[in-house]
This record gives C-alpha cells, structure tokens and sequence, in this order.
C-alpha cells in the first residue's frame, strides 16, 4: 500500500500525512459464486477528502461499496466508520447506488424520492409535514432541480435522474458519502453540478468516496485514489498514488498518456 | 330492493368476494412493481394442497385451520423456491413454475384419492371457487342484519375474511413508506436500516394470506385475477403510489360487487335460463377493466408483469 510520504506535496487538509480515517476495511472479501469478486481487501478512507476508488469494469468497486454497507453478505472482514461498528456509524453515511439499479418507471414524483432520504428522520410510520416538504424541495434546489419537484421520475433524462439520486443524499444530511459512478452518462453541466455539489460538501468537512470511470478528471475532482482490481493495488493522495506505473498496473495496461509517470 | 331474495342468497356472496378482492389487490400493488406476479400465481395455486392436506390431517374444514394449512404450504413452496433456485441454479421465475405445478398437482391428487372430494371440498370448487354457495338461510329479509341471533348464522367464511381484509389493509398501511423505498431502491433502503429481506418475506406472507382468502371465494384459479388485475389497472391509471393502491381498492371492489351482482342477475334478466359463474364473472370484469384501461391510458407503455 502506498502512503502518504511526508514529501508528497501537500496543498489541502486532505493531503497532510496519516490522515485521519473516517472509513476503515479490514480484510473484506465478498464472493457471490466461488471465485471472490473482492479479495481480502484492507483500507483507510481519509476523513474530510474525496476518494476516488478506481479499477476496470469488473474490478469489484461496486461490490466493495456494497459490502462496507452491509448490502452483500461478506465471507470475512470488519467494517469501521467513525470508530463505530457499521450498524451504528449507518445512519451518518449516504448511499447513491449506481442509476441503472432502479426501475425508474416506478410511480412516484422526483420529490417522493426525495423524501426518501428523510427516512430516518421521520421514521417508518412518520408523516411528511410540511417541514420535509420544504427540506426535499431545499435538497432539490441544491442540485438545480426544483423545477421537477413534481415530474414523474420516468420522465428525467440520465442526468436528470442523477441530480435526484444526489438530492436524496442531501436530504440524509449524512457525514460520509458513497457514491456509485455519479457521472456515469450525464452531460458536462451535470458533471460539474454534482463535483461542484460534492466539493461544497467536502469543504464543510464530510467525507466522499466515489468510483469514478474518467481518469482524465481524478485530479481534477478528488484529493485521493484507491486503486482496485479485487485486491488493493493502492491507495494514497492523488500526487502519490495517481501515477502512470501503479494505475497500469490496476488495469493491467498500459494507458493513454495523461497519467504523471 | 326486496330484501327477501337478495340477503340471504346474494349479499353474503358480494360482501365474501368483496372483502377477498380487497385482501388480494392490496398486496397486488408491489407485487407488480416488484415484477413477482408469477409469486401471486404461484402463492395461489400452493394454498390447494394445503388446505386439502390441512383437512386430511384435522378433519374439519373451519377457516382458521384450512388458513393455517395453506399458509404452511406457502412457506414450505417459499422454502423449495429458494432450494431449487440455489441448488439447481435455475431462475426465480423457473423455480416458482416448477414449484406451484408440482405442489398443484400433489393437491389435486390428494383430492381425488381421499375422501375429501366427497365430504366437503371438492376439485370443481377448489378451482373455479364456492361463492353461490356461501349463503345466509337464517337471513329473511334487511332487518336480519340487525338481528343479533340470525347474523351467528353468517356464513363462517364471511368473518374469517373481513378479519384478513383487515388484517392485510392494515399492514399495508402501516409498513407503506418502508415497503415503498424497499420496493423502489432495495440497496439504498437496507443502507437506511430498513429490513428489506423482512419486508420481502411479509410481502409473500400476505399474498398467501390474500391468496388464501381469494380461495375460497374464486378458487385458486382465478384469484390470480384479483391480485393483478385491479393493481395493474390502477397502475396504467396514475403515476403516484399511494394513488394507484387506493384505486386498485375501488376497481377491485367495483369487480367484486359487479361481477357477482352481474352472475346472478343478468342471465335472469336476459331470459337465458342458465347460471353464471360468479366467480369467473368477477375474473370477465376485472379482466375488461385492465383491458379498457390498457387501450384508453395515455400512459400504456410497457407495464409488464415480467414474471
Ligand atoms: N449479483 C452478482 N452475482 C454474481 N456475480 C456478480 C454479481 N455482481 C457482480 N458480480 C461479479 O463480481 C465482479 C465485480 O463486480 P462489480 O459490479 O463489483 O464490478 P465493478 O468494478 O463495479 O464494475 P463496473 O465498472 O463494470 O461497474 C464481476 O466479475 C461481476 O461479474
Ligand atoms: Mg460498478
């Protein structure tokens, strides 16, 4: 595992050495038939930054995110985030699932997605006053959607409906958040909504892990990589870790030329 | 309305096919958003050998025992579902098709082989339903229904499925907004901590439930009728949850309350001199709306039930 070298360069709270870690894996392996998809995986999220977790198509970054919520069954490993067992830390960490993993024909309004995120608030047998009324549609306007409060989710573009997926997150108010390819198939101005989003949330002090497809915007958009491919290949600030050599190595490539050597 | 005819030999029979219709359009509503129809059909077709094999055992045929009978046989179908989905390695869709006509069958042949056909079920009614049977003789006319001695005299069925109606309705309404972002976002609900595998398996326990209720109303046939059609035309009517459950109630009572009036007095009114199913007249009207609706509904884009 590459760390943080106390020559790396360092420009943001993020990038100072043995940072503070809000998310902490130990020896996570996940397997949904006989061969692991994710092996033995051990990693410290850093607090306060935006992680970008990078790998090839199959490489297990979804199954990763799923397994640190709880939502695959784990054949070993320890969750910790905030120093808490993940069934106490769960209600400060937001989950945006990969877009395609819902039937978006499903009968509801963008604002009743919304109020989703506000579950915990109110609970299972809570009514949606006023009040929540008002916190979705202020989650809504955070994204640049509270024109579509009341649109029929089937009828949102990609990049519409990822908008809606952030908003839900907003509305969790959590401290960690873990995101699932947010600019997979949306435009340039949805991109740059949701980083400016995502950033504004980073410098109120949460935490941000998101996998993240374009390689050409990681040190752009994040203070720091974690490179998988079913086992850990790195993880560390972008300056140290977001090199030509390691992110080979993870796609087992060589790639185009944009990376530093 | 002369009350004379109607209460004893046509109202017990609505009110029954009345309260199955709403037991069943309930859960109806996210099985078809969960794309589980053929667990509706499946659920529908397990409760035979239950309720047969529940009378085999007990030798009555009173509502909570037959109830318990087929709500074993749901879990066990549940439990071979998932067996042969796990080991042999086959779909849901495969596993449940294998199942509920396997289970089926063995109800069928355990009708015919006892002595159950004779005494008190028989195969015609575990398939098409008994409705014109449940009547009320000790009713004489409107005044019966104040009439503490003659009500005792209800049909048993008529209590047992206004107790699962309430039952069913409550649950739903109670656990909506859990089952609703479970239905929607699986993952994203179990991150908020809401029991997903839980709700998934109430879901299944209602449809037996519903199913079992439908049963002896419509017949395991035809109860497959009463818990898509309502909430799949409800759902080509409108684009809100909360909508398109309170209407699937409304269709599923309208076809309920019409199918049965429409079994045992058109016919009569046509001059034909045969009798009508009043069961499979409920299964035609519910069977009309979703059509009317799929043809009239602005939004009839692919709403199917993929098994
Ligand atoms: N539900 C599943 N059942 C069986 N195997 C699965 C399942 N989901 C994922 N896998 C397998 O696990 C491995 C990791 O999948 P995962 O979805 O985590 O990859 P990923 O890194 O997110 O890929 P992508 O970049 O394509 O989203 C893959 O080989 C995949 O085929
Ligand atoms: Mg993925």
């Amino acid at each position: 595992m590459t760390d943080v070298t106390p020559l790396a360069r360092s420009t943001t709270p993020a990038e100072f050495a043995a940072p503070e870690a809000v998310l902490t894996l130990t020896g996570m392996t996940v397997a949904y038939a006989a061969a692991p998809a994710i092996e033995d995986v051990t990693a410290r999220f850093a607090k306060g930054a935006m992680t970008a977790i990078i790998g090839p198509n199959g490489a297990g970054k979804s199954t990763l995110l799923k397994a640190t919520l709880g939502l695959l069954p784990t054949v070993s490993g320890k969750v910790e985030a905030f120093g808490l067992p993940l069934a106490r830390a769960l209600p400060r960490i937001a989950y945006v699932p990969q877009r395609a993993s819902v039937d978006w024909d499903f009968p509801a309004r963008v604002l009743d997605v919304v109020l989703m995120g506000l579950y915990r608030q109110t609970g299972a047998l809570g009514r949606i006053g006023k009040a929540e009324t008002a916190r979705a549609t202020e989650c809504l306007s955070r994204v640049g959607m509270e024109a579509f409060a009341d649109r029929q989710i089937g009828a949102l573009s990609g990049g519409q409906q990822q908008r809606v997926f952030l908003a839900r997150a907003l509305a969790q108010g959590a401290d960690l958040y873990l995101l699932d390819e947010p600019f997979a198939g949306v435009d340039a101005a949805t991109e740059s909504a949701i980083i400016t989003v995502l950033k504004s949330l980073r410098d109120e002090g949460r935490s941000i892990i998101a996998v993240h497809h374009d390689l050409a915007t990681v040190p752009a958009y994040f203070d720091r990589v974690l490179l998988l491919n079913r086992r850990l290949v790195a993880e560390g600030t972008v300056a140290t870790t977001f090199r030509q050599a390691l992110v080979a190595q993870t796609y087992g490539a060589a790639l185009p030329g944009t990376i530093p050597a | 309305m002369d009350g004379s005819e109607f209460v004893p030999l046509t109202l017990p029979p609505m009110v029954i096919a009345l309260l199955a219709a709403l037991s069943c359009a309930g859960p109806g509503n996210f099985l078809i958003l969960r794309r589980q129809a053929m667990l509706g059909d499946a659920m529908s077709h397990v409760v035979l050998p239950g309720i047969v094999a529940a009378f085999l055992l007990s030798g009555s045929a009173s509502p909570p025992i037959l109830l318990a009978g087929a709500l074993a046989a749901a879990a066990l179908s549940a439990a071979l579902i998932e067996a042969i989905r796990r080991l042999g390695g086959t779909d849901p869709g495969a596993a449940m098709g294998i199942t509920f006509t396997a289970m089926f069958a063995a109800g069928v042949l355990m009708l015919e082989l006892s002595g159950a056909a004779s005494v008190h079920l028989d195969v015609e009614h575990a398939l098409y339903g008994n409705l014109e049977g449940l009547i009320w003789l000790d009713a004489t006319g409107w005044a019966s229904l104040l009439d503490i001695a003659a009500l005792g005299g209800l049909p048993p069925e008529l209590p047992a499925l206004a107790l699962v109606a309430g039952l069913i309705l409550a649950t739903l309404r109670i656990f909506h907004r859990p089952l609703a972002i479970a239905t929607f976002d699986e993952g994203f609900a179990t991150s908020l901590g809401i029991p997903t595998r839980l709700l998934s398996a109430g879901l299944v326990a209602l449809t037996a439930l519903a199913a079992v209720a439908a049963f002896s109303a419509v017949g395991s046939i035809l109860t497959i009728a009463m818990l898509i059609c309502p909430p799949a035309t409800a759902r080509l009517l409108t684009d809100d949850l909360g909508r398109q459950i309170r209407l699937s109630l409304g269709l599923a009572a309208l076809a309920a309350v019409a199918g049965t009036v429409a079994a045992g007095y058109l016919p009569l009114f046509l001059g034909l001199s045969f009798t009508v199913s009043a069961s499979g007249m409920i299964a035609t009207v519910s069977g009309l709306g979703l059509a009317l609706a799929a043809t009239l509904s602005p939004r009839r884009h692919g709403h199917g039930q993929r098994g």
